[in-house]
């Protein structure tokens, strides 16, 4: 088993993220774009390809920093402190993770724009309200040397801004990656706000036409592509949500040892600091699990799926009791648009959901422990 | 015998190769039943010859304690090669060769406050299992409030001289040595005037009385000290400072029994134990509760590996120990409600063979108690960890 704890250089790396993040990405960032009915800002993300965070998991060769996947999570777990809107996710780890698993001229232009930071990619892969890859129905049926594609996608994450899609497609033998621009003759987009004021759109496609350069991969091969990338996916998704939590932590720590009531300091009472302290021991135990899918991710890829599906479960209950706890501990206060906790609170819903749900990953879980 | 290399691929080759060797077959089934434990000591039975070669050999390349310094009976393994060394017990699943309070507690004290003189005296017959200890903290009066010990132990020129009560020590009356905290100061504040000595249970003075528990047997005892003596030389740190060993100690001891609920390592998945009992694990509730447990396991194991990892030189992980403590005993106990339910009537008889033990079930309800309640737990991580409270 690889070492759990930090590395100097990852220590270094979450410094400097944080540093750049509270300046340029604060939840009052969220707030500005919420308010002015935005959910993506191109030159925040310009800003991130700069310091080489788009490029974090595309090759050196195609213009990227390849740092890993532990690497990707601990800036996804700064950017969850402050619950950063960025294409970071969607396009530099999932669509990036995608990608470089084909080799040729077509997947590393893609790598380069995506690490460049010039081309976004949303994930279309749902079409329920659950996460179920297997149950896709979206049909692409074969046209001459190409395909066409019929049918919807629901919850794809930054899909309203997005420049690409990765599309899951049934086909004659299974199922097909495809990457189409989203500007595409037959997709018709609908962005629509989610209760964490991202973006997630509901996307149609009609008798779109596809050709074998858009396949991303093997034609009825769809997973050997991407469940690399949704693992990766995944495990990030885990580790926003540790930040996530810690901030939500943080706010309520700080808010105990300030609030007064019967005379004192909340952080007093001992109802408070027990709750305060089984909340803090979930962070700390749910921490452990997504390190671990990091390290499993880059030394042994192939049998990752039980470290990430542990760690984005967990993740996900953590997330869940500290912003209700979040809320509870700072009362009537909790309750207003004009304090943050809300924010995390509604990312903590969404996050929950997108790539699978808790039953989804427990159930991983469950298959390789003889239930 | 030679020593095992350093380098850990090298390591990992030969520790196999000599654990292929000498590991008996009959020890190659790592139940945790109390009838399969080896705690060694003075008056130790071995229940099979086994049992006695297995510690015998393994004692001899310093593997019942494989991260103390060779000097004292150990390995001296760095975190590399002790995690190399978990994993290739795992793989022929080898039962511990022996099991101590000298190991889990007083060991690490002794190495942190000892002197060489103490180490070399105390911790060898420890690691060759030779010496039994228990562990005298909890009195009548002093249970969460351990500071407010009372055992009196009065400096007499030559010699110490005990009088007093402890209560809840385990094993006393299978014991050859007692570690303890009493009171050798009565007029400092509280925790100033404990100190943390070392007594021959054979003294006279000693008595034990078990106390039979709800599950039926008797792990812990009454120990009382009627004027007992012992030499001046048996106080470990310094007089009257005993409560840094006592908290040290303690946090080595809550380590210890947070991996007592570990689903990781040699243990069994839950869900194999279950469906096993239950005969597929059909009741939708009780397998959504069973697999939620397991997955919180899973990551606890890794809690317990991170923090390994983080500390330094076999140091202990300090007041994460709380941490550790406080989610290890409540899933377990959990764990053990789910067998029970699992097994349903079947595991109502005393004595029968479901699978899920009733006495085993009953003994986890002291686990979020012993070395600290839960409760005591979360208030060292408000005070220490989040600096909440005075």
């Amino acid at each position: 088993m690889a070492n759990l704890t930090r590395s100097e250089e990852e220590v270094m790396l979450a410094d400097a993220a944080r540093g750049f993040l509270d300046d340029a990405a604060p939840v009052s960032h969220l707030r500005k774009l919420r308010d002015a009915g935005k959910t993506h800002d191109p030159s925040l993300w310009k800003d991130m390809a700069a310091m080489g965070w788009s490029g974090i998991l595309v090759p050196e060769s195609a213009g990227g920093s390849d740092m890993g996947h532990a690497a990707a999570g601990i800036l996804a777990a700064e950017m969850g402190k402050t619950l950063v809107c960025s294409p970071f996710l969607s396009s530099a780890v999932i669509a990036a993770t995608a990608l470089r698993q084909v080799t040729g001229e077509r997947s590393a232009a893609a790598l380069a724009g995506i690490a460049a930071g010039d081309v976004t990619y949303a994930l279309a892969i749902d079409e329920g309200n659950k996460f179920a890859p297997d149950s896709t129905s979206l049909v692409a049926e074969r046209l001459g040397n190409g395909f066409r594609l019929n049918g919807c996608k629901t919850f794809v994450v930054d899909g309203g801004f997005a420049d690409h899609l990765l599309v899951l497609a049934r086909t004659d033998e299974g199922l097909t990656l495809f990457d189409l621009p989203k500007d595409r003759d037959g997709i018709s987009c609908n962005a629509q706000s989610m209760i964490d004021s991202r973006d997630a759109a509901r996307i149609d496609f009609e008798n779109v036409e596809a050709t074998g350069d858009n396949v991303v991969g093997t034609v009825d091969d769809a997973m050997r592509v991407l469940k690399p990338a949704l693992e990766a996916g995944q495990a990030a998704l885990a580790a926003e949500m540790t930040g996530l939590a810690a901030g939500a932590f943080g706010m309520t720590v700080d808010y105990l040892k300030e609030r007064k009531q019967f005379g004192t300091v909340i952080g007093n009472f001992q109802a408070l600091q027990h709750r305060a302290a089984h909340l803090w021991c979930e962070i700390e135990v749910t921490a452990s699990a997504v390190i671990n899918a990091g390290r499993v991710l880059d030394n042994d890829p192939d049998n990752a799926a039980f470290a990430v599906s542990l760690a984005k479960a967990r993740a996900m209950d953590t997330a869940k009791l500290a912003v209700i706890e979040g809320v509870q501990m700072h009362g009537g206060i909790g309750m207003t648009d004009a304090f943050d906790m809300g924010f995390y609170m509604k990312r903590a819903r969404v996050a929950a959901e997108w790539l699978g749900d808790y039953g989804y990953h427990a159930e991983q879980v469950a298959r390789s422990r003889g239930f | 015998m030679s020593s095992l290399s350093t380098d850990p691929d090298q390591f990992r080759a030969e520790l196999r190769d000599w654990l292929e060797q000498n590991c008996p077959a009959e020890m190659r089934d790592a139940s945790t039943a109390e009838d399969n434990i080896c705690w060694g000591g003075r008056t130790w039975v071995f229940q099979s010859n086994a049992q006695r070669i297995w510690l015998e050999r393994m004692a001899a390349k310093g593997l019942t304690v494989p991260t103390w310094p060779t000097a004292f009976g150990g390995a001296g393994l760095d975190r590399a090669c002790e995690k190399i060394f978990q994993q290739e017990m795992g793989r022929i699943n080898a039962r511990p060769p022996l099991l101590s309070f000298g190991i889990w507690m007083l060991g690490p004290a002794l190495l942190h406050f000892g002197t060489e003189q103490q180490k070399q005296h105390y911790l060898p017959p420890i690691a060759r299992g030779e010496l039994r200890w228990c562990q005298g903290y909890s009195e009548p009066g002093a249970g969460s409030d351990l500071a407010s010990v009372q055992t009196r132990c009065d400096d007499k020129g030559d010699y110490w001289l005990v009088n007093g009560q402890k209560v809840w020590t385990s094993y006393a009356d299978k014991a050859d040595w007692i570690f303890a905290l009493v009171r050798t100061d009565r007029d400092a504040k509280k925790h100033l005037g404990i100190s943390f000595v070392l007594i021959d249970m054979a003294s006279a003075g000693v008595t034990t009385r078990p106390i039979k528990l709800i599950s039926g047997v008797s792990p812990f005892c009454e120990t009382f000290f009627d004027d007992v003596k012992f030499p001046k030389d048996q106080v470990v740190g310094t007089v009257n400072r005993g409560w840094d060993v006592a908290k040290y100690l303690l946090t080595h001891e809550r380590e210890m029994i947070s991996a007592g609920g570990q689903g990781l390592g040699g243990g069994r998945a839950l869900g194999a134990v279950l469906a096993e009992q239950s005969g597929g694990l059909t009741d939708a509730t009780l397998r959504a509760a069973a697999l939620k447990s397991e997955v919180d396991a899973l990551a606890i194991g890794l809690t317990l590996e991170r923090y390994k990892d983080q500390a330094e030189g076999g140091e202990g992980v300090g007041d994460a120990s709380a941490m550790l403590k406080y989610v290890g005993t409540e899933l377990n106990k959990q764990r053990h409600e789910l067998m029970m339910s699992a097994s349903g009537s079947d595991a109502l008889q005393w004595d029968g063979k479901s699978g899920a033990d009733p006495a085993d079930w009953l003994r986890t309800k002291a686990n979020s108690i012993e070395g600290g309640t839960s409760e005591v737990m979360l208030g060292i991580i408000s005070r220490r960890v989040l600096g909440l409270g005075a």
